[in-house]
């Protein structure tokens, strides 16, 4: 049967030119941004917050160690033994506290305010005499890693005033404290700060929260406030609803890194080691990621609430729990390992990691570059799978 | 086969919907058949659940048919939408605006999407501007506009350009009656300037009555089509006008036809009268009706195409429940007939030299009236003349600036809590817990009054009983159809027995015989002694009420019995009355006295 194919009117045919679809792609884009600039919330979320964070995150979460309290018991107060701690008072890793009995030391310790026992034995200046002096050292283990690092400065500490002793009497010692010369130096972060591990990590942290947590609630809001249904009776094409949500969250994406990277460098004096512009081709290319998972998150869900919990759950809480921002991955069990690996915020994690703090390892640069880029497409296509112009 | 002569051409289209919470399978529409011929103007008219806006939005390439094929100006919409969607414009029911943009940006928004020329732009934001009257508001926010305006400024973007096609869906539900006048001068010289097809679903059968061709849909199928004429054709000879004591309410006489359900298939009070349509069975001179009529008098009517629906309607639910209609069930009657309302003096509501300010702007100005027990009191306006303002203000919900305000004996501006006690409220939208059955919104909202133990089950059971949702019990609210998510609605307003309900734009947007149905309820309501304030954009439902009150920019402009109102729009007394016509009189001459006023002052400076 021979159809008659009605020939296209002229003025439907013109909606397919390039200008045609550049008009409505800045239309739509001006709405965005309109709207962007008119909700404070997320004006709040995607400029406030990041450097809130920035803030809290290095000046208030810091994993080092300094001042703590220790409860120093001398059984013994014979110069000997007093010249055995001195090295804890000059420490400025270490707070002690001074007592006479263990009866003590120990309220202190169950009471939380202090965070270690030095015991110095009755007898030790007569055992010290005899070349079998020691020394009782008790460290509060609730928190294991810091209670490790306690420990660490302690032994170090005390082992120091050790050796000065032995170059002091020049007796040669051959047992017992102070006998090795123990030198250990750290590399990547020179001065062992955790700011300059959190601030790298804070970067993967806010591209997500800008890219994933904000664009999640837009195709969401559009769907709840009934706002798609006329526009997809319109000349738009799906991909133009989805670009000209890109581009203005890019932009505060961009912003949001922009703002990380110079209180990183000023505020915190963390050094970029590798080149910039490859950390901002990484970060554009991770942005690109996160931007893909908020949209197919928003478009799959088409409510606000949902989406804002499922994108919690999918990208913002695995960045803090499995990128390896908080936890070496190659500290946890294999299983969990695959998993972090399997997040796109793990390889920028570390790509950025290395690039500030250890410069440009080119083999993992193209690797990690080559990954990101992939998920960016896996996501950003996905999205524009979901959205067609179909309410059902 | 050629597809030059129909715009649109439905083929054996079906439609099926599967519900995710049950997991049932819903049959939206089954076996369509249609053709529209190009430059008409077609109307789906239906009651709610029919299948209407389905419909649209298969035409729209919005969802998908599950089997047979829409034909939109010679393309497949199943196989290129895109196309469709090139070429229509489309208003959806729920025009979703964007709030935080301003009137003027979301026009701007629409015009750049279907790409209108800066040249058009001109004329036609001009023409638009005009009609909605929503030159004054360009840089408001959308979200702060009146319901009535954001239906305006939504049909307006659908307009900014003119389409081959043109789908609306329910356009004017909540809009005004002068704004209805003028979105169908713009609907009407679309179609005859530029040979536009439009397609339009609603609830208003007078508006059906302006197309060419009428399709009547229920529960997926298309009942009848035709042209109005030919669908009135279906009340032919059984349509009556019976006028008696035209100082009673005209409706005391309808609602004792409507209870007739063996022999009347409508009545509406109208035109001072009472209109109805008799059964095939039913003679006009039967006995049985004569009972009831009392010597009125009797006059034979041409039919509407309201009556040919009705007529319509009646026949496929009576077949389908395979039981006769039953009249709503009769309440406890009052002790005592209603006292007079300047007689008694023992007013409801009082309401004295009332203001409301925001800001600078007066959305209520020195505003005085009383209600009496067991009244129906009507408020009526156009969007943003200060109903809503007037409504919030007597529920207590919104204080006013100044004057005095009394309800049920209580003074407002000091014991809101009290006077709250003893006044319901049903809000437009459905406002109860969607997620809570019958019972528990009952029990919860029975509690939130203070009832509790034998006096909350006590109550329960009698609102049960009156809007019949006994077995419905443990029914979620959010399952319940339309009508009785109205029912439950009023049922809650009523438990803890207030002397007044309130009810806001209760039937917009609800088809003629859920309206019916409402309204007989409300009478009989009134019977009992408690005080109806009610607000509408149906203006034929003024004469169900015993006096209203016409509200425009704020101030009050009419206010009495329908017929003291028509005559106050200059008509004569004794002519017969039509609302919607001395409604948009008084709203006209009042503005044009403001305008000549606001003339006169420039003139003297």
């Amino acid at each position: 049967m021979a159809h008659e194919v009605p020939a296209m009117p002229n003025r439907a045919r013109r909606h397919h030119s390039p200008q045609a679809v550049l008009l409505r792609l800045v239309a739509l884009t001006r709405k965005e941004v309109r709207q962007l600039l008119r909700d404070k919330s997320i004006l709040a979320i995607g400029l406030l917050l990041p450097v809130m964070l920035m803030l809290l995150f290095g000046y208030g979460l810091s994993l080092d160690v300094r001042n703590a309290p220790i409860a120093v018991v001398m059984e013994d107060a014979s110069p000997a033994a007093m010249d055995a701690i001195v090295g804890l008072q000059l420490s400025p890793f270490l707070s002690p506290v001074m007592l006479t009995t263990m009866h003590e030391a120990e309220a202190l310790m169950l009471a939380r305010e202090v965070d270690g026992i030095v015991r110095v034995p009755g007898d030790f200046s007569r055992a010290m005499a005899a070349g079998e002096a020691s020394i009782q050292v008790i460290v509060h283990g609730t928190e294991a890693s810091r209670a490790s690092i306690i420990l660490n400065y302690l032994t170090a500490t005390l082992a120091q005033q050790g050796i000065r002793r032995v170059d002091r009497s020049g007796l040669d010692n051959t047992s017992g404290i102070g006998s090795v010369d123990v030198e250990s130096r750290l590399w990547f972060n020179e001065a062992n700060t955790s700011t300059w591990y959190l601030v790298p990590g804070l970067i993967v942290l806010i591209i997500t929260l800008v890219g994933a947590f904000l664009t999640a609630l837009v195709m969401a809001r559009e769907w709840e406030r009934g706002t798609f249904e006329a526009l997809f009776v319109s000349p738009v094409r799906p991909v133009e609803i989805l670009l000209a949500k890109i581009i203005p969250y890019f932009c505060v994406g961009i912003i949001g890194l922009t703002m990380c990277l110079v209180t990183a460098t000023f505020l915190f004096a963390v050094p970029i080691q590798g080149s910039l512009p490859i950390l901002l081709f990484a970060s554009v290319l991770y942005l690109l990621v996160a931007l893909g998972i908020g949209l197919l998150i928003s478009s799959v869900t088409r409510n606000q609430f949902m989406a804002s919990q499922v994108s919690l759950l999918a990208s913002l809480l695995p960045v803090f729990m499995l990128s390896g921002f908080m936890f070496d991955l190659r500290n946890v069990p294999a299983v969990i390992n695959i998993i972090g690996h399997l997040l796109p915020a793990t390889h920028f994690m570390s790509l950025i990691k290395s690039l500030m703090l250890a410069g440009n390892v080119w083999p993992q640069i193209i690797l990690e570059c080559s990954i990101l880029a992939a998920y960016a497409a896996l996501f950003i296509g996905l999205a524009r799978m979901v959205t067609r112009k179909r309410l059902d | 086969m050629s597809s030059a002569s129909a715009a649109v051409r439905i083929e054996g289209v079906h439609k099926r919907f599967v519900d995710k919470e049950s997991g049932r399978t819903i049959v939206a529409l089954r076996d369509i058949h249609l053709a529209i011929p190009r430059g008409t103007l077609c109307a789906f008219v239906g009651p709610d659940g029919s299948g209407k806006t389905t419909l649209l939005r298969l035409m729209a390439g919005l969802l998908r048919v599950d089997a047979g094929t829409i034909d939109m100006l010679g393309v497949d919409v199943r196989r290129d939408p895109q196309q469709i969607q090139d070429r229509i414009s489309y208003m959806p029911q729920r025009f979703g605006l964007y709030e935080d943009l301003s009137v003027q940006e979301n026009l701007d928004l629409y015009a750049d999407l279907h790409g209108v020329a800066a040249e058009a732009r001109v004329q036609r934001y001009q023409r638009l501007m005009d009609i909605t009257g929503l030159a004054r508001f360009t840089n408001r926010p959308a979200g702060k506009l009146s319901g009535g305006m954001k239906q305006k400024l939504g049909l307006a973007c659908t307009l900014v350009r003119s389409p081959e096609l043109l789908l609306l869906d329910e356009p004017t539900v909540g809009v005004d009656p002068l704004s209805r006048v003028e979105l169908w001068e713009i609907v009407e010289q679309l179609r005859r300037d530029e040979q536009l097809t439009v397609i339009i679903s609603t609830a208003y059968l007078d508006e059906a009555q302006r197309c060419a061709q009428v399709y009547v849909m229920h529960e997926g199928e298309v009942l009848a089509h035709g042209t109005p004429e030919s669908l009135s054709q279906h009340a032919c000879g059984r349509c009556f006008t019976a006028s008696g004591d035209s100082r009673a309410p005209g409706r005391i006489l309808q609602s004792q036809l409507l209870d007739a359900v063996d022999m009347v298939i409508d009545a509406v009070p109208l035109g001072g009268a009472v209109r109805f349509v008799l059964n095939e069975a039913t003679a006009p001179d039967a006995a049985p009706l004569h009972a009831i009529l009392k010597g009125a008098r009797i006059e034979a009517e041409a039919p509407r195409l309201e009556d040919g629906f009705m007529v319509l309607m009646r026949a496929k639910l009576q077949h389908a429940a395979a039981e006769p209609r039953s009249a709503v069930p009769r309440l406890a009657a009052r002790a005592s007939p209603a006292p007079d309302p300047l007689a008694a003096g023992g007013a409801m509501i009082e309401v004295r030299d009332l203001v409301r300010k925001f800001d600078d702007f007066v959305a209520v100005n020195s505003t005085s009236f009383a209600v009496s027990r067991g009244e129906i009191f009507g408020l009526l306006g156009p969007n943003g003349a200060g109903k809503t303002t007037t409504f919030r203000m007597l529920c207590g919900l919104l204080p006013a600036t100044s004057g005095f305000l009394q309800v049920a004996g209580v003074n407002l501006r000091t014991a809101r809590a009290d006077a709250r006690r003893r006044i319901g409220y049903v809000s437009q939208k459905f406002s109860l817990y969607g997620n809570l059955s019958v019972l528990e919104n009952l029990e919860f909202f029975g509690g939130a009054y203070g009832l509790r133990g034998k006096r909350l089950r006590e109550r329960i059971d009698t609102v049960l009983e009156q809007f019949e949702l006994r077995g419905l019990e443990r029914t979620p609210s959010g399952h319940l159809p339309g009508g009785f998510k109205q029912r439950l609605g009023m049922a809650v307003g009523l438990l803890h027995e207030p002397d007044i309900l309130f009810l806001d734009e209760p039937t917009s947007g609800t088809d003629p015989l859920a309206r019916r149905e409402f309204w007989r309820r409300i009478t009989s309501l009134a019977d009992t002694g408690v005080t109806i304030i009610i607000t509408t954009h149906f203006l034929e439902e003024a004469e169900y009420c015993d006096r209203i009150l016409i509200q425009d920019a704020g101030e009050l402009k009419a206010l009495g019995t329908p017929r003291d109102v028509w005559v106050q729009a200059g008509h004569s007394a004794t002519s017969s009355l039509n609302m919607e016509r001395a409604f948009i009189d008084i709203v006209q001459q009042s503005r044009q006295a403001e305008i000549l006023r606001n003339a006169e002052v420039a003139h003297g400076a």
